[in-house]
């Protein structure tokens, strides 16, 4: 089946759920604008269950209804995973086999952004999930430079190690801060580097969209819930062409 | 409260002692040793403000300049106030500026006599700021006695961060009027790592606003005005931390902030601020909020969102000893050391709860007249916001259970977004139904001797004490360096800042320092 809608408790009943707060005072009419926003974000019938004034001046709202949008689950689009997930045996493996030396990844969170929590989560050995980070992988020479690295350091440290890979991790998003910063990046690579000489410029972060690699000038976009061991896998099917 | 885990009185003993012993050669070496930010603090209380037309204040180009011509090793103060008698200015901040436009040139005195008279005035000049930080502590005392402190506890604890301190101020009045007893303003991302305090109001700033004196001033006048509303009075928190603590605290008592974030290792660990320039500032820091009568907040929690929350739990006890050591040193008490933990075991690991429970009381029983803050679970929020609003609904129990002086407020949506006000008013709802429902619970809750709890609590204070014995052995300054706490690998002579520190000369004179030593 590729057209869908959203399950309540009965095929085809279109039930969502939505919450959200008015600047308004909680009264009736509070309550019938709630009702009206949903009717027009498509909910029809919009069920109000629940409204509850915080303060003086702000009502918050629980929604229940039907919508009658469908979805193609064919006309989707996503990165799906376009390379092999290997183990750190297959990754270890492969990359002596392949480049007959350790793969060089540089990491670090550029700009104000002081969140490591992602980088290391990736890096450290410690890993996330029970999944080692890449120091445990023994082909991988990873260096971390931790958090508010500015970017002319970054290039300056990726040279020097010889990087193969750059990871950057982004996790405030305020004012778009994790875009920019991953423009400049990316324009500070392609400046200071050649095509043939530059690393491999990976961004993640929780709110970045995948599809948009292209447009920030990075080879690849990594999101919420990626694991060392994909990061790993991606690093050797990138560098090494390897597929196994 | 009574003993609920029948320590052995004799190991927590030997656990204080070994704090005391690995924590001393640390503050020898801070007694030894001052910064630009200690020195830029002093300058601050004897009156120096303001900032030059790039928004560098002048407290930075005044100590800069004074270690260009003689260093940092004998103090500022005798060098600037030496000046001032020689040059006539009268006014500090108009000798920065003069110092900064390159028409002042400091030097030590060689005659005794006039290193006294410099020393003198520069004492004069700093007791007039100190005497404003006794004034606002005494103000505070005043608003306590008339207004109340909250009916409850553990204190509400919550954060504002729009980045604009004028979004900030009505969102703060709004979260007392909700029920929060302490706002907390987070800092711009960027600011541990300037090396200056940003001046005046501000309305840019990233996931955080930044903490400049005005800031202070403005927040604290409008929760003055909240608190007479409420009839009780609310407390505001910022950070002393980063390159610049001795500053914000020196700020910070001069605007009567009620508490801040301070912890002994935060900035290294964290922030890879060089060891020595964190021990030196974070000395100084305290023995100001010492005076101030400001309630520090330790940053425990941290080293559970990097490490493993059941692996490291007894890093957070020896933390927590050394915050203790280190606070008592510079003149804190009990009632000041809000020393931090956290709610951060994974909620997949069996029994987690009870684990919690056994941390939290241990840290209760072996700090029983700090209050303690209590942190909410970060590291395992998912986005998931209804599973979510049920951790911060169990992080809450163990605070009502284990009796929690201060507890931060879990938002459902951490992870996800800066909280919603909505997120906000959902998470008190939270609160206020675990401590009217459980708030006395603790009454009731004994653990069973020889069970789980005291079991766990058990052990995780002997671990405490076998890594104090071997931080004692190899030194704090090495166990940072190997990595002990959280992970991170942080030797003495690496890091930001190390550039800013000096050591001192046999005439190094702070008057700051001396006058806040010789006080009862």
């Amino acid at each position: 089946m590729t057209i869908v809608r959203p399950y309540g408790d009965t095929t085809g009943d279109g039930m969502v759920q939505l919450s959200f707060t008015l600047p308004i005072p909680h009264d009736k009419r509070a309550e019938g604008a709630a009702v009206q926003l949903a009717n027009k974000m498509g909910m029809d019938p919009a069920l109000l269950v629940h409204a509850k004034p915080m303060g003086d001046e702000f009502t918050f709202f629980v929604v229940y209804g039907r919508v009658n949008h469908l979805v193609d689950t064919e006309q989707v689009q996503v990165v799906e995973r376009d390379f092999p997930l290997l183990s750190a045996k297959e990754v270890n493996a492969t990359i002596k086999r392949r480049l007959r030396r350790r793969l060089s990844v540089v990491g670090a969170c550029i700009g104000t952004d002081a969140h490591t929590v992602g980088i290391d989560a990736i890096l450290n050995l410690k890993g996330i999930a029970g999944e080692k980070g890449l120091e445990y992988y023994s082909e991988l020479s990873v260096t971390n430079m931790g958090a508010q690295v500015s970017v002319p350091d970054l290039v300056e440290t990726a040279r020097e190690r010889k990087a193969d890979a750059v990871l950057v991790s982004q996790v405030v998003t305020q004012r778009d801060a994790h875009l920019q910063n991953t423009r400049a990046m990316s324009a500070a690579f392609r400046e200071a580097l050649p095509a043939g000489k530059r690393p491999l410029l990976i961004v993640g972060g929780p709110r970045f969209d995948e599809l948009m690699a292209a447009e920030l000038g990075v080879d690849r976009i990594f999101t919420r819930g990626t694991t060392p061991r994909e990061v790993a896998s991606y690093l050797v099917h990138a560098i090494t062409g390897s597929t196994s | 409260m009574a003993s609920k885990l029948d320590l052995d009185p004799r190991v927590v003993r030997a656990a204080r002692r070994l704090a005391a012993r690995a924590g001393q050669p640390v503050v020898d070496l801070a007694r030894s040793h001052t910064t630009v930010s200690v020195e830029r603090a002093v300058l601050r209380l004897a009156g120096v403000h303001g900032a030059d037309q790039d928004g560098i204040p002048w407290v930075n180009r005044l100590v800069d300049a004074v270690r260009a011509d003689v260093g940092l090793g004998h103090g500022v103060a005798v060098p600037v106030f030496h000046a001032m008698r020689s040059t006539g200015v009268d006014d500090v901040t108009v000798l920065a500026q003069k110092a900064a436009a390159g028409a002042v040139r400091f030097d030590v005195p060689g005659k005794k006599a006039d290193a006294a008279t410099a020393r003198r005035a520069a004492a004069r000049a700093t007791g007039r700021g100190l005497k404003i930080v006794d004034r606002r502590r005494a103000e505070r005392d005043r608003l306590i006695k008339r207004l109340g402190d909250p009916r409850q506890r553990p204190w509400i604890y919550l954060i504002v961060a729009t980045g604009d301190i004028y979004e900030d101020i009505p969102q703060a009045q709004a979260a007392a009027r909700a029920g929060a007893d302490v706002i907390a303003v987070i800092r711009s991302t960027g600011q541990s790592l300037l090396d200056y305090v940003p001046e005046g109001a501000t309305r840019e700033g990233f996931a955080g606003t930044y903490a400049t004196q005005e800031n202070f001033r403005l927040m604290r006048a409008a929760l003055d005005e909240t608190s007479k509303e409420l009839g009780r009075y609310v407390r505001l928190t910022n950070y002393a931390s980063g390159l610049c603590m001795p500053e914000i605290a020196a700020l910070a008592g001069m605007e009567r902030l009620d508490m801040m974030l301070n912890d002994s290792m935060y900035g290294i660990l964290f922030r890879d601020i060089n060891p020595i320039r964190t021990f030196v500032d974070q000395r100084f820091s305290r023995q100001v909020h010492a005076r101030a009568g400001i309630i520090i907040n330790t940053g425990e929690d941290n080293y559970l969102t990097t490490a493993d929350a059941v692996e490291a739990a007894h890093t957070v006890t020896v933390s927590q000893l050394l915050n203790e050591f280190f606070a008592h040193e510079a003149g804190l008490a009990d009632w000041q050391l809000g020393l931090g933990h956290a709610f951060e075991i994974n909620p997949e690991v069996p029994e987690s709860f009870r684990l919690e429970l056994a941390h939290a009381l241990l840290a209760r029983e072996l700090f029983p007249d700090a209050p303690l803050k209590w942190m909410p679970p970060t590291k395992h929020m998912t986005g998931d916001v209804f599973r979510g609003n049920l951790l911060d609904g169990f992080f809450n129990l163990v605070g009502a259970l284990t009796g929690q002086g201060i507890l931060l407020v879990g938002m459902m949506t951490e992870a996800v977004v800066t909280p919603w006000l909505s997120d906000r008013d959902i998470a008190l709802q939270n609160v206020r139904y675990v401590l009217t429902g459980a708030g006395n619970l603790h009454e009731d809750f004994v653990p069973a001797p020889g069970g789980f709890i005291q079991q766990r609590a058990h052990a995780v204070l002997g671990e405490a004490v076998e890594l104090l014995e071997k931080i004692v052995d190899d030194s704090l300054l090495t166990a940072i360096a190997e990595g002990t706490f959280g992970i991170m690998k942080r030797p003495a002579d690496r890091g930001k800042g190390l550039d800013g520190v000096a050591r001192h000369d046999d005439d190094y004179y702070n008057p700051v320092t001396v006058a806040l030593e010789e006080a009862p």
